[in-house]
């Protein structure tokens, strides 16, 4: 087994409702759509998010998409209009769960190194 | 203003079946041409003059936008609209007459009569008169109605907190209810080639068109659950085609030309999302299921005003060519409720930043931070929420970041703070400056000035019995 960031696997998008930040999961590979069920829980994601959601971490399934939803309620200081932070809105939610780390096996780990970063990126730190 | 739907067909208007009997046409395209008020200027005059179009949809508002706009209202009777889509319609009239091509706009806000006649007039400029005709959906705004509507039993408790209205009546600025496809729908049949409404959901603007096109009708729950998920595609614009995309953002092309999504649909519901031939940007199975997901809760249970729509049915197909098929979405009948947005007004806001340079340059924004602290501290000065960022470093994925290196080029100090107090926020803003000399060393970036008091505008969400809502809707038409 390997340790990856689960950038190399998934891209996302997130948005919000209220004070709730919403992350969409998608896999590069319906091959990999297993390993995000099995690894990224909603127990992992809210420990993950630990100090920055309050709230419960909710997961919703799309198979037919090879993606799963994230709710994370309690994200963004109120929401909208009143929050303090630069990303009031959540729109970056997105990336700060693509630094999650995940188990996966070694011939998945090779198959998916470098992926999610630009080509000239570098080495830079990809936590 | 001639008022050639009246009252008692207005209200049929919102509660009659679909009053097409069948499908004017085998293939109907509906692009978007603006995913949010303050996109891209340009976008929606492509999508005319780059292809084949039939509908031309425009989405403005967002939840706070309508408290801007009854304010603006407040202060001059004839404004509260989106102002953007009048010059837009002035350059773009002429285009849509010749070419039959209808545009469906939330641009109305609190004061859609007042838009459509500004509309009329730019179309008169423009020289389109004659074949134009501006629909008007009104009944969304319930501000003058607040006091009547509470007063007959309808709490409009907060959906979060569930505490009811009247705790904060007062502070109220602006109500609107979502209206669906019906509305729209009655105005394109009555004859309109622009149809302006308020508050309307943001996918309406999509499946509307659709919906009465197809003559689909109001029990065609599979049907209307694919119009709202091609709205849902559409409506925030380039997100669907390229633009904000994870996945290889690098490698998607020419985003500079970006085409927006276009929805071509058929009557069975099923449907493909394109863009014009020689646009930039993409649309592919990436593309399409980022944007499917953004603003998601559960996707199970996609509420709208007309149906209900499982987003766990959607199934994709990549066609090539910029093209995605979209088909097998189911839907459910919608729920005796409708979403009212309610803003209102919760106290003040101000943020304030500097500019750290090397070397220590995170130390020094943490150490002007804390000396900030301690001086509003001493002041006696009281705050809900004091928050500090570091941006360059921490501001977007907090701790995820892990700590600064030493050698960080530079960092800016962000502080917001927030309560109810509005002279206590004001005189936060007259602390951040003198960090500046009576502070840790190397900052800069203060040269716009002392930071601005914002009123905050909060939004609370609330349900309301549709049929406290529905009689009200009603549909004019303005000549152009």
């Amino acid at each position: 087994m390997a340790e990856v960031p689960l950038l190399e696997l998934a891209h996302a998008r997130s948005g919000d409702k209220g004070d709730t930040a919403n992350v969409g999961l998608m896999v590069y590979d319906e091959r990999d759509y297993p390993i995000i069920l099995k690894m990224v829980t909603p127990d992992r994601v809210k420990e993950h998010f630990k100090g920055l959601v309050q709230g419960p971490v909710e997961r919703f399934r799309l198979d037919n998409l090879h993606a799963v939803n994230f709710l994370l309620h309690g994200a963004l200081d109120g929401g909208g209009t009143v929050s303090l932070m630069t990303d009031a809105q959540g729109k970056v939610f997105s990336t700060a769960l693509l630094r999650m780390r995940i188990e996966v096996p070694d011939e998945v780990a090779e198959r998916v190194r470098g992926r999610g970063r630009h080509p000239g990126a570098g080495t830079g730190d990809s936590r | 203003m001639t008022r050639t739907v009246p009252r008692r067909t207005a209200r049929s208007a919102a509660n009659a079946p679909g009053p097409r009997s069948g499908a004017r046409r085998g293939k109907v395209r509906v692009a978007s041409g603006q995913g949010f008020w303050g996109d891209d200027l340009e976008a929606p005059v492509r999508q005319v003059n780059g292809g084949d179009i039939d509908y031309l949809m425009l989405d403005y508002l967002a939840e706070v936008t309508m408290s801007i706009m009854q304010k603006q209202r407040s202060r001059d009777p004839r404004a509260g609209y989106a102002r953007d889509f009048v010059p837009l319609m002035e350059r773009i009239f002429p285009a849509c007459v010749e070419r039959g091509i209808r545009v469906v706009t939330n641009a109305g806000g609190v004061n859609p009569a007042e838009c459509a006649r500004a509309v009329a007039g730019a179309g008169r400029r423009a020289g389109a008169g004659g074949g134009a005709r501006i629909g008007v959906v009104t009944g969304d705004d319930l501000m003058d109605r607040l006091d009547e509507l509470l007063a007959s039993g309808h709490p409009l408790a907060n959906m979060e907190t569930g505490r009811p209205l009247a705790e904060i009546r007062d502070r109220v600025r602006s109500a609107n209810v979502y209206l669906g496809a019906r509305p729209i729908v009655a105005a394109l049949d009555a004859g309109a080639t622009v149809v302006v409404t308020g508050r309307s959901t943001d996918t309406a603007l999509t499946y509307g068109p659709l919906a009465w096109e197809f003559g689909w009708p109001r029990d065609g729950w599979d049907l209307l659950a694919s119009g709202v998920v091609a709205g849902h595609i559409n409506e925030c614009g380039a997100q669907a085609s390229g633009g904000n995309c994870s996945a290889e953002w690098w490698s998607i092309p020419d985003l500079a030309g970006v085409g927006f999504p276009i929805i071509e649909a058929g009557p069975d519901g099923s449907f493909v999302v394109t863009k014009h031939p020689g646009s930039g940007g993409a649309v592919s199975l990436r593309t399409v299921k980022e944007q499917i997901l953004y603003e998601m809760g559960d996707p199970s249970s996609y509420i709208t005003p007309d149906v209900v729509a499982d987003f766990t049915t959607i199934r994709l197909s990549e066609e090539g060519g910029d093209r995605v098929g979209v088909h097998g979405i189911r839907g459910r009948p919608p729920t005796p409720s409708l979403k009212v947005s309610v803003a209102h007004s919760a106290g003040y806001k101000a943020v304030g930043t500097l500019v750290y340079a090397w070397p220590d340059a995170a130390a020094k924004a943490r150490a002007a931070a804390r000396i900030l602290r301690e001086r509003l501290d001493r002041l006696g000065l009281a705050f809900e929420k004091v928050l500090v960022e570091l941006v360059g470093w921490d501001a977007t994925h907090g701790h995820l970041a892990g700590d600064p290196p030493p050698d960080l080029p530079e960092v800016q100090l962000r502080v917001g703070v927030r309560g109810p107090d509005r002279a206590a926020v004001e005189r936060f803003t007259r602390e951040v400056a003198p960090l500046v000399l009576t502070g840790p060393p190397s900052v800069t970036g203060f040269a716009g000035g002392r930071p601005r008091v914002q009123e905050i505008v909060a939004y609370w969400p609330a349900l309301i019995d549709r049929r406290a809502v529905e009689p009200r809707v009603a549909v004019d038409m303005v000549e152009v």
